[in-house]
């Protein structure tokens, strides 16, 4: 009974099926008052879920919970923030033109005389909580006009209005800068200070080991083990998530690229409040080459990433590949000339949920002989070629052909894309953030089938926030500042903190 | 696979059928309320369809364009588009069809097919114009169509109001060449051996003199299956379902969306404007009327399009549904006095429980975990 009162959470022995599927086979978690927690696990292993029903957003098909000790029977939300759980989810549930404390008050206003919202006193306790706790944020700004680093405070400020005692956060670092990722490893670390308990789901081993004290490891829906992190390396965590060695950097060979492909030449991009984004950009990607672009976020990447696909006008400037001008012409066009591109946004941009993942799987090919003939859909060759894309990319679950996209695990989404965009063997396959929010073990993967299609004469542009993902994959690295290219370097040139220094708006220097 | 899809199907089909359910007792209550009994009013809606083979045929001649109407709405809906536009496009179609059948002296099978081309042709056309205006500068489809309606309805009596085309008068313009009409047996009917015949069978009489039975119901359904394969088995239908579902990566695919929405909002107008123009060749008195309000059916296809959940097979059902509903709450007009409004409680019932199906969801996980539980 007392070694019981040390937990702020248990969860024993916990089913949940969806159909026929089981998502959480038997998994427990017992979570320390005052810590933090990780959670860590493959992509569709079942974090989410087990979150999910912690929190009382899916119900267990058997098992319990005990929160401080006790019992209790998790029905819905409302039930688990009465016990003082808060959950902030990946994707964050805010009013874009509300302000950052009309959101934090949205569901619990406060009033003067039974109806008058009383706004000055719910501002009051949201600035002493952002004070107490580290969580710096402007009280008045809207939502639509901060980052994603100061909304995601914003919904942890909304937890802790709510007297949230215990914290879930599920991957709230796949949409971070590392300043914003270390600034956030502060402010668990305040709460917990606090008393507060935390869990968090993350793909970033080094994340676990920086921030957290205890992690559990589940593998495919079954518990696997939960480890003092302080005695194991990341090389151990991760191949106990995945279940075999990992290599956390792809091998990868050197290569000689050919001749210049595709180039940008003093491209000016604006934003649709006509601000410029992209100044005179101008690089050049050759044949057999990955170029890696570096940057952090809001540096004109989107708006990049949008005048190559033609999803916007071009100011000024030129986009060719292989001689020919795609500058404001059209998604099609660029497809067709053998560009393929992987989203930053992989639900606005990158799938139709609600199609079945065969149907994603040729969103840009359902017109081809191989497809379709006489404008009639060929399903058989569709779902062969689904199954096939699915065991090669090892998309889980692998009967996942007729299911919707929608029922996939976010990981198992963007592996969806991937297998798309590379199924048509493009010329340039420009790639936006390509591994966000995938586990290390598909990061492996999907960073060798990048180098194996480099090494098949083909040509790649990387756009990534990760540092990481660009000095491990990319041959020539360019830095992105403010919209333009401020410094250059070849592969081995340059270490991690002397690029940090250019993204951050340090000193320009040319590398070659 | 095939068994998984029967499976979908079949839980989507218990849901509207769920929802049918509510809507008669929802009826029910209105008419208990309004001192009506339940009993006799739906015993006496059933059986005045079935008194007499006349009456069921007079439902199935009301169905046919609620089914093409419904099918234009729900083929819009795929797009994400809501095409209020049906009243409009099917009076274009019915226009079309007149003037070019009035005219027109070909050889009786292919007369139809080509009145019928031209119509659809023109009334896609009509819905096109509200495409277009959505793809090209944004502006609402559903603004846009309901002023296309009335644009329709008053071109209507302008040519009807005209020397050349409207009968000195009347009300009437002139009608379509008997050549073009799609009534059953409609050249064996009128001819001296036929009239013979019909005057010693007097049941057969009464249906093929009696009433306009025609064709069109027929053409109706072919349409909804030929609708629903286009939706679902062609490259066309994928590209405008996945524009529907999400404009955004449909756009980043290189699928080209405004043409999409421009071919979507023709099939629909075709499909309104059929439903005009069978009315046309298969409903006296073939010819346009002066209108003095909207014919109804546009309206009618939205009813069908929402309670069948946008699917096109499921647009045949509810449409007979309707229309069986709106026959048999006037004969329960006529005959009891109880207010045919009843009907419009129960279709707006049944639309809500389609719309809300996913509550019906909610309840069946519910049974199964608690299954589960006991199992366990
Ligand atoms: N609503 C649902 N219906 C059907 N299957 C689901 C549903 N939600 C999740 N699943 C399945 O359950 C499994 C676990 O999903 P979950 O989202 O918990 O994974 P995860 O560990 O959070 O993965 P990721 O790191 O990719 O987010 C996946 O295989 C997923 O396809
Ligand atoms: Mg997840």
């Amino acid at each position: 009974m007392q070694s019981q009162q040390a937990y702020a959470v248990e969860m024993q022995s916990i089913y949940k099926y969806f159909d026929d599927f089981c998502a959480l086979n038997a998994v427990n978690l017992k979570v320390k008052k005052g810590s933090i927690h990780a959670l860590l696990g493959e992509n569709g292993a079942g974090k989410t879920t087990l979150m999910n029903v912690l929190y009382g957003l899916y119900k267990a098909d058997s098992g319990r919970i005990l929160i401080n000790g006790e019992q209790v029977e998790m029905k819905n939300p409302n039930v688990a923030i009465e016990h003082k759980i808060g959950m902030v989810h990946q994707h964050f549930k805010l009013v874009e033109n509300f302000t950052v404390v009309q959101n934090i008050m949205l569901g619990k206003e406060v009033s003067k005389a039974g109806f008058v919202l009383d706004i000055s006193r719910a501002r009051k306790q949201v600035v002493e909580l952002s004070k107490t706790y580290g969580l710096t944020v402007d009280p008045d700004a809207k939502i639509e006009d901060i980052s994603v680093g100061m909304q995601q405070r914003v919904e942890i400020l909304k937890a802790l209005y709510r007297g949230v005692e215990i914290l879930i956060l599920d991957e709230p670092t796949a949409v971070l800068t590392p300043q914003e990722i270390n600034e956030l490893v502060n402010i668990m670390r305040n709460l917990t200070e606090g008393g507060k308990t935390i869990i968090i789901i993350t793909h970033k081993l080094k994340e676990i080991k920086k921030s957290s004290e205890y992690c559990t490891i589940i593998r495919r829906g079954k518990y696997i083990d939960t480890v003092d992190v302080k005695n194991v390396t990341e090389q151990q965590l991760a191949s106990m998530m995945v279940g075999r060695e990992v290599n956390l950097v792809v091998a990868k060979t050197k290569t000689n690229p050919g001749d210049v492909v595709f180039r940008i030449d003093n491209l000016t991009v604006e934003d649709s409040r006509k601000i410029e984004r992209v100044k005179e950009l101008s690089l050049s990607v050759r044949k057999g080459e990955i170029v890696g672009i570096a940057g952090i976020d809001g540096n004109g990447q989107k708006e990049l990433v949008e005048a190559i696909t033609c999803l916007t006008k071009v100011k000024a400037g030129r986009i060719s590949i292989n001689g020919v001008d795609l500058q404001n012409t059209s998604p099609h066009n660029v497809i067709k000339n053998g560009i393929t591109t992987i989203h930053e946004d992989r639900h606005k941009r990158g799938l139709v949920l609600d199609f079945p993942v065969k149907y994603n799987l040729i969103l840009e090919n359902y017109n081809r002989p191989r497809f379709a003939g006489h404008a009639i859909l060929h399903e058989q060759a569709i779902h062969k070629f689904a199954q096939d894309s699915i065991s090669r990319y090892d998309i889980r679950p692998e009967n996942c052909a007729s299911e919707l996209a929608r029922a996939l695990s976010g990981g198992n989404q963007q592996k969806v894309i991937i297998a798309r965009e590379l199924s048509d063997n493009p010329e340039l396959l420009l790639a936006f953030q390509p591994t966000r929010g995938l586990d290390v073990g598909a990061i492996e993967f999907i960073h060798s089938a990048l180098i194996k299609h480099r090494d098949s004469g083909h040509s790649i542009l990387l756009i990534s926030f990760e540092l990481d993902e660009i000095m491990n994959v990319s041959d020539r690295i360019c830095v992105l500042y403010d919209g333009r290219i401020v410094a250059e370097f070849q592969q081995g040139e340059v270490d991690e903190n002397g690029i940090g220094l250019l993204m951050a708006g340090g000193e320009r220097k040319n590398g070659i | 696979m095939g068994s998984k899809i029967a499976e979908l199907l079949n839980k989507t089909a218990t849901k509207i059928i769920l929802a049918i359910v509510l809507g008669f007792i929802a009826g029910a209550l209105a008419l208990a309320v309004a001192g009506y009994d339940p009993g006799t009013s739906y015993s006496m809606m059933f059986t005045s369809i079935f008194s007499s083979p006349q009456n069921m045929i007079q439902v199935l001649i009301l169905t046919m364009p609620n089914i093409l109407t419904g099918l234009s709405v729900a083929f819009a809906f795929k797009t994400g588009l809501f095409n209020i536009g049906g009243e409009g496009q099917y009076i274009v179609g019915a226009i079309a069809a007149v003037m070019v059948g009035g005219v027109l002296n070909l050889p009786p099978v292919i007369n139809v097919i080509v009145i019928v081309l031209v119509a659809f042709v023109a009334a896609g056309l009509y819905g096109a114009l509200a495409g277009f205006l959505k793809a090209k500068f944004g502006i609402h489809e559903v603004i846009t169509t309901i002023m296309l309606n009335w644009i329709a309805l008053y071109l209507n009596n302008y040519l009807v109001s005209l020397p050349g085309i409207g009968v000195k008068n009347t009300e009437y313009s002139f009608p379509i060449k008997q050549s073009a009409w799609t009534n059953v047996l409609n050249g064996w009917k009128t001819s001296p051996h036929g009239q013979a015949y019909l005057s010693t069978h007097p049941a057969l009489s009464t249906i093929l003199l009696g009433t306009d039975i025609n064709y069109g119901i027929i053409i109706a359904i072919v349409v909804a299956i030929a609708v629903s394969f286009l939706l679902y088995r062609t490259t066309f239908g994928y590209q405008i379902r996945a524009v529907g579902l999400n404009k955004d990566a449909a756009e980043a695919a290189g699928i080209r969306v405004k043409k999409s929405i421009v071919m979507t909002m023709f099939i629909a107008g075709g499909l309104s404007g059929l439903a005009g123009a069978l009315q046309m060749t298969g409903t006296l008195p073939h010819a346009l009327v002066t209108l003095a309000n909207q014919p109804g059916y546009g309206f009618n296809g939205i009813t069908v399009a929402l309670m069948a959940n946008s699917s096109p097979i499921g647009c045949i059902f509810t449409a007979l549904l309707l229309s069986a509903l709106q026959f048999g709450g006037s004969t329960i007009q006529m005959n009891l006095g109880a207010p045919s409004e009843v009907v419009n409680i129960m279709i707006g019932v049944i639309v809500f429980f389609v719309a809300v199906a996913s509550m019906f969801t909610m309840i069946s996980e519910r049974i199964k975990r608690r299954r589960v539980k006991i199992a366990g």
